[in-house]
């Protein structure tokens, strides 16, 4: 078969369609969002019927999944390493389950290229219990996909798939397999085992512990992780996923003189790294992300041989792994190439011209000018670029605008302001408007209305055409759901309406409505 | 054979569009490919830029090191210069000489030129101006300049044009084509 140029993200869809996938329910996160797009856009899963939504966020998609593994069909859901917070509920008690069948694909975004933080979904999976798996290049996380499936089914297990962004979003040519056939439906052998009631779940947690010894039997046999021997053993060095790839980089053809673990499978294969902790002077450890590694060889006490990492910052602490980074690390020179001129400047991101959000926030910057004390709490989207106008104060995480706007107003800040947009709205928004109608609390909710998701590349909204009806539903008074198209021409009519909710004591809701641009080129296009 | 080729430019030049064709290239004469790209909020507007890898030998790293690329080829002018500490010492800079301004403090462009005059070996032409004439993209021009460089022959991008841009009709894939050819005798 002749091989196709994927994205690492892309090599996991097809992955799914040809492992025999049934169900893929995700949310859309950077730099995840490209294996759930594939499988919707491909021709392929359409003929074989296979199911592939976006869902309103990662928990409600994950439970799909669980859903899904219930039938006893092969079920995938997507998302980024913050989204894993979101559904951490259903992950912890999908690993109680012992739920069959379920990958579970987390994208991590080291160097936090478009994210809020740096959390390594490993330390949840470690925590869950549960194996994971960590590829190093295209290929194997094309071929992987279908090892965490049979590897899932076999050992009773959801497993946890990571992948760093620059696996996610890199191609390079991989080679498919023969696709497989989908489950037949079928039912838990075992009627207690989805029912979590103390009883159940005391006797399957012991079941989650007493699997251990197998997971990690799996780790050391199953041919993913290696030991690479080498000639010199002044240094042993674990590899973790693309790790792998950067050390290689520094040596001509991908030799290496020093005994190498290359790791792709969790829990870690305790034979391999003894032999290298015995066999070698010194350790160091090269992971594309947190010291999850580091931290579980070094032990607390750090006693022993020397191991070296992200830990003692022999590698810096926070940011992507790089060939460059692990060459120091070796002690080898690394040849720069000229510095970048000092003419060069920053050129940050920012909304597109003619984007309804500016015209949204030029009148919010406007107001805001009147009430020194007032503040805008923004949240997550393209909107938060807002904060280059000087229109929002605050960015923490999914639906924290009316939350947060809630939880300040409370305490005396007026006006109170939440800027959100739609797809946010619907991800978690909803419950958090809630709140503030229950608490008849001072604030403007702003619900910026693009239609769809355009952060991530214009992915359909949850909460699309409802926004309205949803307001309502939650207790807003209908008087003060206040609906706008966002155009220089309607700038006074906005202040205007801005000025009046700020006057009302209670729960007002703004909607500025007006299409994405970057979608709205989509559709003239077609 | 191997080059390692930073593509950059700002967000929404298409630039990675190009990194595409030379992939498709490469892959179709057998050789091995990893290309790195950026999604998500710094696409939009911001500074983006792509790592294109191609040999003939396993590659092993999706990203350039510092001081390895062949070939930086941007969209822009101050973009180019950014990149610089990827260039090796032999390197050559193909950029665009027209500047994309969406920022307030945007350098003069003759402090950025006496920057580009600077280095060893460096292409600086108004891609776009060419690009506007053939009703084509900027990048397509730039792409046919930067094609004697990448050692692939003419012909084989001129192929990955037609299987990338066939589905659009023959006629996006004459413009490309025209304009990778304009690109190609420009200078």
């Amino acid at each position: 078969m002749s091989k196709l140029l994927l994205l690492g993200d892309e090599a996991i869809a097809q992955a799914f369609i040809d492992a025999g996938g049934s169900a893929i329910n995700s949310y859309p996160g950077t730099p995840s969002t490209q294996i759930t797009e594939y499988v919707i856009k491909s021709k392929e899963a359409k003929e074989k019927g296979v199911v592939a939504n976006w869902c309103a966020n990662e928990k409600t998609a994950l439970e799909a999944s669980i859903g899904v593994a219930y039938t006893g069909k092969r079920a995938m859901t997507c998302m980024k390493h913050v989204g894993l917070n979101v559904c951490g509920d259903p992950f912890m008690n999908a690993a109680i389950i012992g739920t069959k069948g379920v990958l579970i694909v987390v994208a991590d975004d080291p160097s936090m290229f478009s994210s809020q933080d740096e959390q390594d979904s490993r330390f949840y999976g470690h925590w869950a219990m549960i194996p994971m798996l960590e590829p190093s290049n295209q290929q194997e996380a094309y071929d992987m996909v279908f090892f965490g499936y049979e590897l899932s089914e076999k050992l009773g297990t959801p497993v946890l798939y990571r992948i760093p962004t620059r696996l996610a979003h890199s191609r390079a040519g991989v080679e498919r397999k023969p696709a497989l056939p989908q489950n037949p439906i079928t039912y838990p052998t075992d009627p207690k085992s989805f029912v979590l009631l103390p009883v159940n779940a005391k006797r399957l947690y012991r079941d989650l512990i007493d699997k251990q010894p197998a997971f990690t039997k799996a780790s050391e046999e199953s041919g993913y992780n290696k030991y690479i021997d080498g000639t010199d053993k002044k240094l042993g060095i674990i590899t973790t996923g693309i790790a792998y790839n950067y050390l290689l980089e520094n040596f001509a053809g991908g030799k290496c003189p020093y005994p190498v673990v290359k790791i792709t499978q969790y829990p870690l294969p305790f034979n391999m790294l003894n032999k290298l902790y015995d066999e070698c002077d010194e350790i160091l450890v090269l992971e594309d992300g947190q010291p999850f590694v580091e931290e579980q060889i070094k032990g607390f006490l750090g006693k022993g041989k020397k191991v070296m990492g992200r830990l003692d910052e022999t590698i810096r602490r926070d940011g992507e792994l790089n060939a460059e980074k692990v060459a120091k690390a070796l002690g080898l020179k690394v040849e720069n190439g000229p510095a970048v001129p000092e003419v060069v400047t920053n050129r940050p991101p920012a909304l597109c011209q003619g984007c309804p959000h500016v015209d949204s926030y030029e009148a919010v910057v406007e107001v805001m000018k009147k009430y020194e004390h007032g503040r805008v709490f923004g949240d997550i989207g393209c909107y938060t670029l807002g904060f280059n106008m000087g229109a929002i104060n605050t960015t923490v995480c999914m639906g924290a605008s009316i939350t947060m706007a809630k939880g300040a107003s409370e305490m005396g800040i007026f006006p109170s302001i939440a800027v959100i947009g739609d797809g946010t709205f619907g991800h978690s928004g909803m419950t958090g408007l809630l709140d503030c109608v229950n608490e008849k609390a001072n604030v403007i909710v702003m619900i910026l209305d693009n239609d769809i998701t355009a952060m991530t590349g214009g992915q359909p909204s949850s909460a699309n055409k409802k926004l309205h009806n949803i307001c309502i539903g939650l207790g807003v008074d209908p008087a003060h759901i206040r609906t706008i198209e966002p155009l220089k021409k309607n700038h006074d009519e906005f202040v205007k309406i801005l000025e009046e909710e700020i006057a009302y004591n209670g729960v007002s809701v703004i909607i500025p409505q007006r299409t994405c641009l970057v979608e709205l080129k989509k559709h003239l296009k077609k | 054979m191997k080059k390692d080729i930073i593509l950059c430019g700002v967000g929404g030049d298409g630039i990675v569009s190009v990194a595409k064709i030379i992939s498709d290239a490469a892959l179709n004469l057998g050789m091995y490919v990893k290309q790195s790209e950026i999604h998500g909020m710094s696409q939009r507007g911001g500074s983006v830029f792509s790592h294109l890898r191609i040999s003939s030998d396993p590659i092993f790293a999706d990203v350039i090191p510092e001081g390895k690329a062949d070939i930086i080829l941007s969209s822009e002018p101050m973009e180019a210069l950014r990149y610089l500490p990827f260039l090796a010492p032999e390197g050559w800079v193909i950029t665009n000489s027209d500047p994309f301004i969406n920022i307030k403090n945007y350098p003069e462009i003759e402090k950025i030129n006496a920057e580009l005059k600077k280095l060893k070996h460096c292409v600086s032409f108004n891609a776009n101006e060419i690009a506007k004439q053939l009703h084509a993209r900027g990048n397509m021009v730039l792409l046919g300049a930067a094609a004697p460089y990448l050692e692939i022959e003419f012909a084989e991008l001129e192929k990955a044009i037609q299987s990338i841009f066939g589905r659009k009709g023959e006629e996006v894939v004459n413009t490309n084509i025209a304009a990778i050819r304009a690109g190609r005798d420009a200078k």
